[in-house]
């Protein structure tokens, strides 16, 4: 089945297949089906409890799953398929297979005792990717890129919540990840740096990596997402191009919800 | 009543705020000197505490049953020095070991094995029971329980690899710091525990979300941070062992306070001979605690957005408010800044 997947993917593919997810006794995902294209840009909305962030944690593994599966180019991440059974990987393959896929916390996670350029250096030195020189020079490039060249130096608590976010986005590309995953990127900014976080998603959106945002960002969701995906309890409940979910949305629970966001 | 009271009462607040307004025209609010509130309780409770101390020192001074002629006598004498000798070398060699094998005990605790996890908590549980001084005689005297430590088949005493005779083994040296140095790291297994679960689960799944590896994860991600909280606590674990160090005496390991007692047993000089126990102590402590300063300063990094000032620091600066203070009562000089009241003294 796997090999059949990877042959067809290039870059960035994520299939997501009947997962399910319960904690203690609740069920958080029942069933989701998804598949991700490669550069594709997929918005997931829903309200709070409907299992967004979860669904989200699933694929690089930070939550493992009850039922079903998850591949990122046809590869699981968790697990390996051997005969009828998968069978869970030891935690180093887990580490290798996940740097295939970054994450963008919604409360940043920075690492508070090392500046903002070692934030962004620590996984290439940590996995040997680079060395120092090298490792460097890509931290100021990606800094550069989201704006904070000029903050290399500075320890994440110097910095304002936007800005430490986007040091987050920065760190999470220095592995150069197929897949981008947002968990609510700007939940925890005050209103006036919100956009800033935004900008630099909206260009990462132009650059070709598969994006899957969990957001509240009604707006920002329509006009960077290639696609709209509604949860409510544990399941899809509608999916399509953002002018038709956002703007005209068919089932009932997305329409109540539209409302109550949009106000 | 009330209505007669009211208008001049009111025509004379507003005669009084008038004034005020007339007084506001005439100072510039933004050049006018600040006169800094007097703290009276401060300045007389503080005088009471330099009154006691001065008379204590005094007392320190006349008080012949000091006998500061023995105390300088046997400072520096042979026996006090090798006395310290042995309390500096039994403290930072079971502070070593108690931190390490401590740090190996609390990973233990936080083991996802059940196994792993009860026989750390086991150990903490039977080396937090046992008084350390038991445990010392124990090790000390282990050859009367077992005569001969070796290998060779198991659950005999068929010893046919190697075999030596426990007394041999165990020196008392080594019985000290095995006993100390087991007793520690139960201890300390709690306080480096205590200082991991503080730091913020999000750091280890940032972490592990960018692949780094389990090893790496702790040693530079999250055991600095749990620095910040493992260090206070540690160091007064290793004060407290530079002390408690002496309980090696039962074993009769000539330390500090080993050596003074022997001394005063025989000279019957008991206070200056404490007195000089006591002051070898003092200069220990205070070493290790501008160590824990400076350390702590060094786990700081990133905490907080400026570290505090060193103790140098803040001298200079308490230093120069005080200058600037006493220019701004000297006549004719007002409104001076702290940092023009040092050029002008």
């Amino acid at each position: 089945m796997t090999a059949v997947i990877a042959e067809t993917a290039t870059r960035g593919l994520v299939e997501i297949h009947n997962v399910h997810k319960s904690y203690g006794g609740v069920e958080v995902l029942s069933g989701i089906d998804l598949t991700v294209q490669p550069g594709e840009v997929v918005a997931l909305l829903g309200p709070s409890g409907s299992g967004k962030s979860t669904l989200l944690r699933t694929i690089n593994h930070l939550e493992s799953v009850d039922r079903g599966s998850v591949t990122v180019d046809g590869e699981l991440i968790g697990y390996e398929l051997r005969g009828e059974k998968l069978h869970e990987l030891h935690e180093r393959e887990i580490l290798r297979r996940r740097t295939q896929i970054g994450i963008v916390f919604q409360n940043f996670n920075l690492f508070p005792h090392l500046t903002a350029l070692e934030n962004v250096t620590e996984a290439p030195l940590a996995l040997k990717r680079l060395g120092r020189d090298d490792a460097r020079e890509l931290a100021l490039g990606l800094l550069d890129r989201v704006g904070l060249a000029d903050r290399a130096d500075a320890y994440p608590r110097q910095l304002s919540g936007g800005q430490q976010q986007r040091v987050a986005i920065a760190r999470a590309l220095a592995l150069k990840p197929k897949v981008l995953l947002f968990d609510e990127p700007t939940s925890a900014l005050d209103p006036e740096l919100v956009g800033e976080v935004l900008d630099v998603i909206r260009d990462l959106a132009q650059l070709g990596t598969t994006l899957i945002i969990v957001t509240h960002e009604i707006g920002f969701a329509r006009e960077v997402a290639d696609r709209v995906v509604f949860l409510d309890d544990g399941v899809v409940v509608e999916q399509g191009p953002p002018a038709e979910v956002l703007v005209a949305p068919k089932n009932p629970r997305t329409q109540e919800f539209l409302a109550k966001v949009l106000g | 009543m009330t209505d007669t009271a009211a208008p001049p009462a009111g025509a004379a607040v507003d005669l009084e705020i008038d004034r005020a307004a007339s007084n506001r025209t005439k100072v510039d609010l933004g050049a006018v000197a600040v006169v800094h509130t007097r703290h009276w309780w401060r300045w007389t409770i503080a005088a009471i505490i330099v009154f006691v101390l001065a008379q204590f020192a005094w007392s320190l001074v006349t008080n012949d049953r000091y006998m500061w002629g023995t105390f300088a006598e046997y400072f520096f004498s042979g026996p006090v020095l090798i006395g310290i000798g042995y309390t500096l070398s039994i403290t930072a060699v079971s502070a070593v070991v108690g931190f390490l094998l401590g740090t190996v005990i609390a990973l233990g605790r936080l083991s996802k094995s059940a196994l792993l996890s009860s026989a750390a908590w086991a150990y903490i549980w039977f080396f937090r029971s046992v008084p350390l001084v038991v445990q010392i005689i124990v090790w000390y005297n282990l050859g009367y329980l077992y005569p001969t430590l070796g290998l060779g088949t198991p659950f005999t005493t068929d010893f046919w690899i190697v075999e030596f005779p426990t007394v041999q083994l165990i020196s008392a040296f080594a019985a000290a710091i095995l006993g100390l140095g087991l007793h520690q790291a139960a201890y300390s297994a709690e306080i480096i525990r205590g200082g991991l679960i503080s730091v913020d689960q999000g750091q280890s799944e940032a972490a592990s979300a960018l692949g780094i590896p389990a090893s790496r994860r702790l040693f530079r991600i999250i055991l600095p941070q749990a620095m910040r909280s493992i260090i206070p606590n540690a160091t007064n674990e290793v004060i407290g062992l530079v002390k408690g160090a002496s309980v090696v005496f039962v074993i009769a390991i000539p330390e500090l306070f080993y050596a003074v007692q022997v001394i005063y047993n025989r000279n019957s000089r008991v206070i200056p001979l404490l007195l000089v126990a006591v002051v070898w102590y003092t200069i220990i402590t205070t070493i290790l605690s501008i160590a824990q300063f400076y350390i702590e300063r060094h786990f700081a990094r990133g905490s907080v957005r400026t570290l505090p000032p060193t103790p140098l620091q803040q001298a200079r600066r308490w230093l120069r408010v005080q200058w600037a203070r006493l220019g701004e009562d000297a006549p004719g000089a007002d409104a001076v800044t702290p940092t023009t009241g040092k050029a002008q003294a």
